[in-house]
């Protein structure tokens, strides 16, 4: 169950959207909106394509 | 009758005829309490899709979320890293629950609880929890439908929305007993549809009228700044203020623990026909907390775009009305109700089979169609519960029903979830651990209540010279916690049985 190992990345969008101050700030901007909104949305994506990522290394063979 | 009306009629319709249709889905024998309320456990990767973004995606998102924002401003948007950071939680804790429900023939939460503890009080706390923290979820829901019905008008609109409410409740209680959860994995389908198509109108217009978002966060920005400060509260702005950032963070995570030991939330999962299809969903269903995300701005374009109401769950069918011709409003309108429907109709099913197996009957592995026929009664007993969570609870926003249901929900963390990975905790500490929490968070609730005349979901702890403002739902937990670790450390001292652990380590194995 090595492989188990990987689940540990998943810890990443926790730290990265539960400590507000990293993100709170207006600049840079971007399309109008300030870095809190599309930082936040970013996450959203980073943290959709981090578990295809983890599901990918920890499926099974016998996974359908 | 206008146009929007007769296409908001002609959807919300359809749906329901879907609903009743939905019974004849897969050739099953309903009186079976599987098929019933699980949909006989087949759905692969793309019904459990819809069904879990229909399920999860709520009035929450469309009303409730918006209003926050339009109110309170960028502490509204916590709803986004929640959003976010649940799925890592489906990934690995439900998935882990799915392996061994399927294995043990769980239905429930509660039915896990009572085979890993072996403790028929527990049981009954974890299902009674389930099922009180549904209704103000429910009531949410039916906040979200009033709100449309109202702001619709004409028959419509009659006794404040309440009677056209009274209609759509009894017409969902009518499907969802006939058909189980085929009805709302059915209607979901056209509920998501409905929902991409108009966020994602609403996106590329609503932002462009007002001149780009840059204009709209300027214009907001004047706006709040010109609101009357209100006494006690912190200033809503753009940004949050450094006395935010506890509430926000708390909200955020707290909501995260609670969102998937919701009945509704288990329900859903349960149905899934394989561990891998709760896996790929946990990746695949971020793609509506990108809607949710949008959605949420639109409180701001509301701001923008000059909106006045004193009811700020109108937002968002308001814009529609301002920036959209009559049938798309109405196509508009038909996703927000048929948005509300479906979870509303898995939240009673869920409910009621906690209700049905772990509280008035015994465990039996047989379950025999009685029990299938009680859960149905009790789905109609449930509904007609949170319509008196709508009729008068005094919150300023909508989402504090759900915040504050959250409170509730997640004391049955250490007990569940925590259960299974570990079965260190004493049961009898379990069960200790759930009142401290419980007591804690409605005791906390209820303070914010004397403090204010209103609920509020988040409470101001004095540490020393700290005050941090959080989410009562953790305050509680980490009551709960503490209790249920030291009565452990005490039943452990005293040598106390642990009770029978049904389940073997080999159950949970992949």
């Amino acid at each position: 169950m090595k492989r188990r190992a990987w689940y540990w990345l998943l810890i990443a969008p926790f730290v990265a959207t539960l400590w507000p101050p990293f993100y709170n700030h207006a600049d840079p901007a971007l399309y109008g909106l300030p870095f809190f909104y599309w930082y936040q949305l970013l996450w959203v994506v980073l943290t959709s394509l981090l578990l295809w990522f983890v599901l990918l290394m920890t499926r099974e063979r016998t996974d359908v | 009758m206008s146009s929007g009306t007769i296409i908001f009629l002609i959807l919300v319709v359809g749906v329901t005829v879907m609903g009743f249709l939905a019974s004849g889905w897969g050739k099953a024998n309903l009186q079976q309490f599987d098929e019933w309320a699980l949909g006989g456990r087949r759905f692969g990767t793309l019904v459990s899709w819809f069904l879990l973004g229909g399920d999860l995606y709520t009035a929450y998102t469309f009303i409730a979320v918006p209003a926050l924002i339009y109110g309170a401003g960028a502490l509204g948007f916590f709803a986004v890293p929640y959003a976010t950071i649940a799925y890592p939680v489906v990934f690995i804790v439900l998935a882990r629950f799915w392996t061994v429900a399927k294995k043990r023939g769980y239905i429930t939460s509660a039915d896990f609880v009572r085979d890993r503890y072996g403790d028929r009080a527990l049981e009954v706390a974890i299902a009674v929890t389930g099922v009180i923290a549904a209704l103000p979820y429910i009531a949410l829901q039916l906040i979200g439908m009033k709100t449309v019905f109202s702001q619709i008008g004409g028959a419509f609109g009659a006794g404040g929305g309440f009677v056209a409410l009274g209609v759509a409740f009894v017409v969902l209680a009518a499907y969802t007993y006939t058909s189980g959860l085929r009805a709302p994995a059915m209607i979901a389908f056209v509920k998501d549809a409905l929902i991409y198509i108009t966020v994602i109108a609403a996106i590329a217009v609503i932002p462009a009228a007002l001149g780009g978002w840059g204009h709209v966060f300027a214009s907001v920005q004047a706006a709040l700044a010109a609101r009357p400060a209100v006494a006690g509260a912190a200033p809503a702005g753009i940004l949050l203020s450094p006395g935010m950032y506890f509430a926000y963070a708390t909200m955020a995570f707290g909501s995260c623990l609670s969102l998937f030991i919701y009945p509704h939330s288990i329900t859903s999962l349960l149905a899934a026909k394989s561990r891998f299809v709760i896996q790929r969903n946990a990746a695949l269903l971020p793609s509506y907390s990108l809607l949710l995300g949008f959605l949420a701005l639109l409180g701001f374009c509301a701001i923008a775009a000059g909106i006045a109401t004193k009811d700020p769950n109108a937002i968002v069918p308001l814009l529609f009305a301002k920036y959209f011709p009559d049938w798309f409003a109405g196509v508009a309108n038909a996703a927000i109700v048929i948005g509300a429907l479906v979870p509303a109709a898995i939240m009673a099913i869920g409910a009621a089979n906690l209700l049905a197996s772990n509280v008035f009957k015994e465990f039996s592995a047989q379950r025999p169609p009685g029990e299938t026929r009680i859960a149905k009664m009790l789905t109609l007993v449930v509904c007609a519960c949170a319509l008196v969570f709508v009729v008068e609870l005094p919150v300023q926003y909508a989402i504090t029903l759900q915040l504050l249901g959250g409170a509730w929900m997640l004391q049955i963390f250490p007990a569940f979830a925590l259960g299974l990975y570990t079965r260190w905790f004493h049961p009898t500490a379990l069960l200790l651990g759930w009142c401290a929490g419980m007591l804690t968070g409605s005791g906390m609730a209820y303070a914010t209540f004397l403090a204010s005349g209103k609920f509020a979901p988040v409470f101001p702890m004095q540490l020393g010279s700290l005050k941090l403002v959080g989410f009562i739902a953790l305050y509680a937990l980490i009551a709960n916690l503490a209790v249920a670790a030291l009565a452990t450390f005490a039943f452990n001292a005293a040598n106390a049985s642990k009770g029978i652990d049904g389940t073997t380590a080999q159950d949970y194995a992949v």
